[in-house]
């Protein structure tokens, strides 16, 4: 089982901890303004990297606090991981 | 004299197709060389008779999910546009062995999908409503229904998830997915395909926004037209054209047990407690349970998951208690929002997507060989994949196929 670092509690068991999905998704600042293309690209499209990728897990049986990550999908190791609201920190793969 | 060790032995049978270095150029070339690339490359030519075909694979044949799925094919989805290309394909299994002239233990065993909820029940019984109205065989079975077409199903109601009934597909079943691939790379290779292994795709070229050539671990290789078959790596393909898709590409586990007496008659699915159980001719029990919540490329996933769909199994088959897990592993599927596939053209002329198959793709490969194939031939959809475009993500008609896709997202 792989341990996650959740970043207020330490590492823990994968199991603990819920995913989220990509990170740094905001949600539109004018949502009116949306025509269907940019709603579509909002809600259903998401980067799908095959590398280093910025995502959002929550320590869901811990702290139940969010936080984001980095993560190469190709080995899932855990590249970095940081709190909400700080930018994405630079990794290499 | 003595003769070395097996010198009695015949010779190495011959290969089913060869292993030929790539050309300058094709009219098609076809990425990704699974059930869907080749049955693809193999309607082209045998339905369009374009022959001048490259079917290019980074691996070796077969080898990605063609290889690590459940082998399950049924039909028994909700809405009419999926039932459409599902039944389609259903059809050509029936007829597939006769068609490639190779066996690929096409059994049609049935499939019991249970119900253990009211909800389940109620989703059930409009589910097989629904299938009975497009022309799908489905029957809804009661408790003693279950126990006698799958005697070993724990239809006790002294359990967490009691089974309530099931929806029952007579005309569903299991076939070699290995003799699928086989079967469909030697005829299409009969035919003037040219099956290209350890042939990685590496670049896009465009050309005032058509497709021009493909760049390749094997040098660049011009194409008319290029067809994408790549499954879990349809997003890394697709952004070489700066095209996004609405996929993630997750671990799916599987395994297998030791070899059993038969003991299984038919295949059992339930989305309740996340577990698919089938037995392969060769005696194997064949399990599969839901995805990795984790994006993931690496074909391999979590323990835990496999714990949760072992107690899931055990639950359902008390019997497995003592059978021996023998081998687990995982393919990288292509999961969409709706559950549904994308099978069509792209802003990107003479450039066919085929993708979002996620968890359920191996039982669509004739259909979608045979409707992908119509779709480059005249570059226009089949009527059976028409609604299954890239737009429909804009349009907003979804073909939300969670429930019947009986496998947790």
């Amino acid at each position: 089982m792989q341990l996650i670092p959740c970043p207020w509690c330490g590492p823990r068991e994968e199991a603990e901890f819920h995913y989220g999905g990509q990170a740094h998704v905001a949600y539109p600042e004018d949502p009116s303004a949306l025509s269907d293309e940019e709603w579509a690209q909002y809600v259903f499209f998401r980067e799908n990297p095959s590398g280093p990728f910025a995502e959002r897990w929550s320590h869901s049986a811990g702290c139940r606090r969010w936080f984001n990550a980095v993560r190469d999908t190709r080995t899932h190791d855990l590249l970095a991981v940081y709190r909400v609201g700080e930018p994405m920190p630079e990794v290499t793969a | 004299m003595t003769s070395p060790p097996g010198a009695h032995l015949p010779e190495h049978p011959d290969f089913l197709w060869d292993d030929p270095e790539p050309k300058a150029s094709y009219d098609v070339v076809v990425v990704g060389g699974g059930g869907h690339g080749l049955a693809t490359a193999y309607y082209l030519a045998k339905v369009h008779g374009i022959t001048n075909v490259a079917v290019l694979e980074k691996g070796w044949l077969a080898g990605g999910n063609m290889a690590r799925n459940t082998t399950i094919i049924r039909s028994n989805y909700l809405w009419d546009e999926s039932s459409g290309i599902y039944e389609h394909s259903l059809k050509l299994w029936e007829g597939l062995e006769e068609d490639l002239g190779y066996p690929i233990l096409f059994d049609q065993r049935g499939v019991l999908n249970l119900a253990h909820s009211l909800q389940d029940v109620r989703d059930s019984v409009r589910r097989v409503n629904a299938n009975r109205l497009n022309g799908i065989d489905a029957e809804w079975v009661d408790p003693a229904g279950v126990k006698e077409i799958c005697p070993i199903v724990n239809t006790s109601p002294d359990v967490r998830y009691p089974v309530l009934g099931a929806t029952y597909q007579p005309r569903a079943g299991i076939a070699k997915h290995d003799y699928v691939a086989w079967g469909y790379a030697r005829a299409a290779h009969a035919m003037g395909v040219d099956l290209i292994q350890n042939c990685e795709v590496t670049g896009l070229e465009t050309v005032d926004g058509r497709i021009a050539a493909v760049q390749t671990s094997r040098g660049r290789i011009s194409a008319g037209k290029v067809a994408l078959c790549a499954a879990g790596h349809s997003s890394v393909l697709a952004k070489m054209v700066g095209l996004r898709l609405p996929l993630a590409s997750h671990p799916l586990q599987a395994l297998v047990s030791e070899l059993l007496e038969p003991v299984h008659p038919t295949v059992v699915m339930s989305n309740a407690v996340h577990v698919y159980v089938s037995q392969a001719h060769k005696g194997e029990l064949v399990m599969g349970a839901g995805i990795d919540s984790y994006n993931g490329y690496g074909q391999r996933g979590s323990f835990h998951i496999i714990e949760e769909q072992m107690a899931a199994a055990l639950e359902l088959f008390p019997v497995f208690a003592r059978a021996h897990l023998l081998r687990t592993w995982a393919g990288i599927v292509d999961v969409s929002p709706d559950a549904s596939p994308i099978v069509g053209l792209t802003p990107v002329g003479g450039l066919y997507l085929n993708c979002g198959w996620g968890t359920g793709g191996f039982k669509a490969t004739p259909g979608v060989g045979d409707c992908f194939a119509h779709t480059i031939a005249h570059d226009k959809p089949h009527p059976y994949n028409e609604p299954f475009t890239l737009e429909r993500f804009t349009s907003g008609a979804l073909v939300d196929e969670h429930g019947a896709a009986a496998v947790a997202h």
